[in-house]
């Protein structure tokens, strides 16, 4: 037997890797950067990082079925005539008609309405579908002011001014030519077909002064009865959201970098903006330090999953926390039933995010007639509706474990952290110390 | 005639009796006295009465007007008229940033000059300035007319949509995809009835060039990237 020299295993770089090398070789054949839907891809430091300690000897629970674990939270009660008041702690995003089908807008607010919460109008003005079925529903105001009128800011339940998004702050919006329907091109008074940019600064006003006069006009159209919601992304969280208030916000909603789009540059969505982990400290630091936590409310959105993000955005000092992409999910978003044509678009269920182009094989993101009619407003208005329940439930279920009687007394003290980074980000100890990075301790 | 005196009375009072007015009123002529440069000024006026402002006004005043006759005897602070959905404002003195704003309706008329970013995204308004625009005025105009008897600064037009622009004087500079165009005989009807509108004697359609969207920006295409 001869000995031959053995082989070395092929070896990819970590650096370049497949996914890299496709994206390089996809800008070079097409010239044009990769436009995609969705939050944050990458992995980054999220609340599975965070665990609940749970009682003890200490801290007793409370009994699971029998104690009345409160999960009602009131929104706007610094200045508006009219706050509103929500059943659970969980709200729909912003997400506009026009990225989303018509029956999709409708499910949202059947879903949202069963479980006794809001949903909100996105980028391209206010459906019937959504005030119609909408119990309470939150009227976004945004730089390109696609069908802003009114009549739909007096009949809306809450204002949201947006300043910026989780997934691209500082970046706006485009509704690439294959979305714009005839009825999506009438709401935005835009020709039927041409790609519809949305401003990423809003056209009369810049900074925080003006957006303290901007608020003062909203309110005075609306006779002081909306609660003036400001959103912003997840860029500096304390300056934001202490300008904000400043401003005459009566809700904060503070969006990190996993929260979703319906379309934006890749590079836009993976490299501008901070986790939602990092942000909601800083953001309710600026609350306490205004003595503002809790007269104004915090909304804190981008990757909520399911009741253990819930319980912990709530113990890291948010009032309420908002889903987008989750909620897509429970309408039927990327649905292994449609695997087939997720295959056909060069995907695969799970992966899908080019929401621009208006195939949605599950009927959501299109304003295609035959696939938007995939999506039953009522079946998936109930399996939203069972998914906010299930969320509620696993919430009430950590903060009775922790012995807290309302889902809000929950508090940092309850957690402890898996990594340095989410310890230092969270600003809770390190499992099994009592060391919080930049705090001290041991 | 009611008068409010906003030396007297608060802001609120008086956009709350503006908002009660109620469709078929008698009250249908209103004063505002002492505006002193308050903000939203008649803010969401939805009936169809007048109100003279004696004086002038901060931002936003008139703004998402729907049917309201305004007018600002003084001058108007930034975002006159925003969102305005119809009716009229007439401007006497000059207007300040984002003139007309968003706005999807009624006409917008500056007897003075207006600064920067006039008509910005503008939305089916029309908006007659007797003066001259500042810069980046009609940036993303979807639609509706601005009609400017004086000069345009730089970038007029810049990245606009449908939105017809009328300058008779001289444009410093135009913004990317903003060009001139050939005046027909529907562009010379529709700026004479502007005209008259607005108020503006001795000056004829001809006099005015127009400009609007090359439409080489509507479908994304790399090789026009230089011209974001």
């Amino acid at each position: 037997m001869t000995y031959k020299n053995p082989p070395t295993t092929p070896r990819k770089s970590a650096t370049f890797d497949d996914y890299t090398l496709s994206e390089i070789r996809r800008a070079a054949a097409t010239g044009i950067y990769d436009i995609r839907g969705g939050g944050a891809k990458r992995k980054l430091p999220h609340f599975d990082d965070l665990l609940f300690l749970g009682a003890s000897i200490s801290r007793y629970p409370l009994e699971g079925y029998r104690e009345r674990c409160d999960t009602s939270v009131v929104l706007g009660s610094r200045y508006a005539k009219k706050p509103i008041e929500l059943k659970i702690p969980i709200t729909i995003a912003g997400m506009s008609f026009g990225s989303l089908s018509g029956p999709a807008k409708e499910a949202l607010g059947r879903g949202a309405t069963l479980a006794g919460t809001s949903t909100t109008t996105g980028d391209g003005g206010m459906t019937e579908e959504e005030r119609g079925h909408s119990q309470t529903l939150v009227y976004q105001y945004l730089p390109s002011r696609y069908g802003m009128n009114p009549r739909d800011l007096r009949r809306a339940d809450a204002i949201e001014i947006v300043v910026g998004q989780g997934a691209k702050p500082g970046g706006g919006g485009m509704l690439l030519g294959q979305k714009i329907s005839d009825r999506v091109a009438a709401m935005r008074n835009l020709p039927q077909g041409i790609d519809q940019r949305s401003a990423c600064r809003h056209p009369d006003w810049t900074g925080p002064d003006d957006l303290e006069i901007k608020i003062l006009e909203v309110r005075e159209i609306t006779d002081w009865e909306k609660p003036i919601y400001v959103k912003i992304g997840g860029a500096r969280p304390y300056y934001d959201t202490a300008l904000a208030v400043k401003a005459g916000a009566d809700v904060v909603v503070l969006d990190g970098m996993q929260g979703g789009t319906a379309a934006t540059q890749e590079v836009f969505i993976e490299h501008v903006g901070q986790p939602t982990l990092a942000c909601i400290r800083p953001a309710v630091q600026a609350l306490q330090d205004l003595g503002m936590h809790r007269k104004v409310q915090l909304i804190v959105s981008g990757g909520i999953r399911n009741g253990a993000d819930v319980a912990k955005a709530l113990a890291l000092g948010a009032d309420a926390v908002s889903i987008g992409t989750a909620a897509l999910v429970a309408l039927g978003d990327n649905d292994p039933h449609w695997e087939a044509e997720y295959n056909k678009l060069g995907t695969t269920a799970g992966a899908y995010d080019d929401w621009h182009e208006g195939k949605d094989p599950a009927g959501i993101t299109t304003q295609d007639p035959e696939l938007m009619k995939r999506v039953d407003p009522i079946a998936a208005g109930r399996r939203l509706a069972n998914y906010l329940k299930v969320m509620t439930l696993e919430t009430q279920t950590i903060a009775r474990a922790c012995g807290k009687n309302d889902v809000h007394n929950l508090e940092p003290e309850d957690l402890c952290a898996l990594t340095v980074e989410a310890a230092a980000m969270a600003q809770v100890p390190l499992a099994g110390t009592g060391w919080i990075p930049g705090k001290g301790g041991f | 005639m009611p008068t409010f005196d906003l030396a007297k009375s608060s802001l609120r009072e008086l956009n709350k009796a503006l908002h009660d007015i109620k469709e078929g009123s008698n009250e249908t002529s209103w004063e505002v006295v002492n505006p002193k440069g308050s903000h939203a000024v008649a803010a969401g006026v939805d009936q169809p009465v007048a109100i003279d402002v004696r004086g002038s006004v901060g931002y936003y005043c008139g703004g998402m007007n729907d049917g309201g006759a305004i007018t600002v005897h003084g001058s108007a602070g930034p975002g006159v008229g925003e969102n305005m959905m119809s009716g009229t404002i007439v401007v006497k003195g000059d207007a300040s940033q984002y003139a007309g704003a968003t706005a999807r309706g009624g006409l917008l008329v500056i007897e003075g000059n207006a600064s920067s970013r006039c008509g910005i995204s503008m939305k089916g308004v029309d908006i007659v300035v007797h003066g001259d625009i500042g810069h980046m005025s009609a940036f993303m105009a979807q639609s509706g007319n601005l009609v400017v008897l004086g000069d345009a600064g730089d970038a007029l037009g810049d990245s606009i949509y449908e939105a017809k622009l009328y300058v008779r004087g001289k444009v410093k500079s135009l913004g990317a995809d903003c060009v001139k165009k050939k005046m027909h005989p529907k562009h010379i009807k529709r700026l004479q009835d502007l005209l008259d509108r607005a108020g503006v004697k001795g000056v004829k359609p001809e006099e005015f060039t127009r400009y609007g969207s090359a439409r080489t920006l509507y479908n994304f295409n790399i090789d026009n990237a230089d011209a974001y």
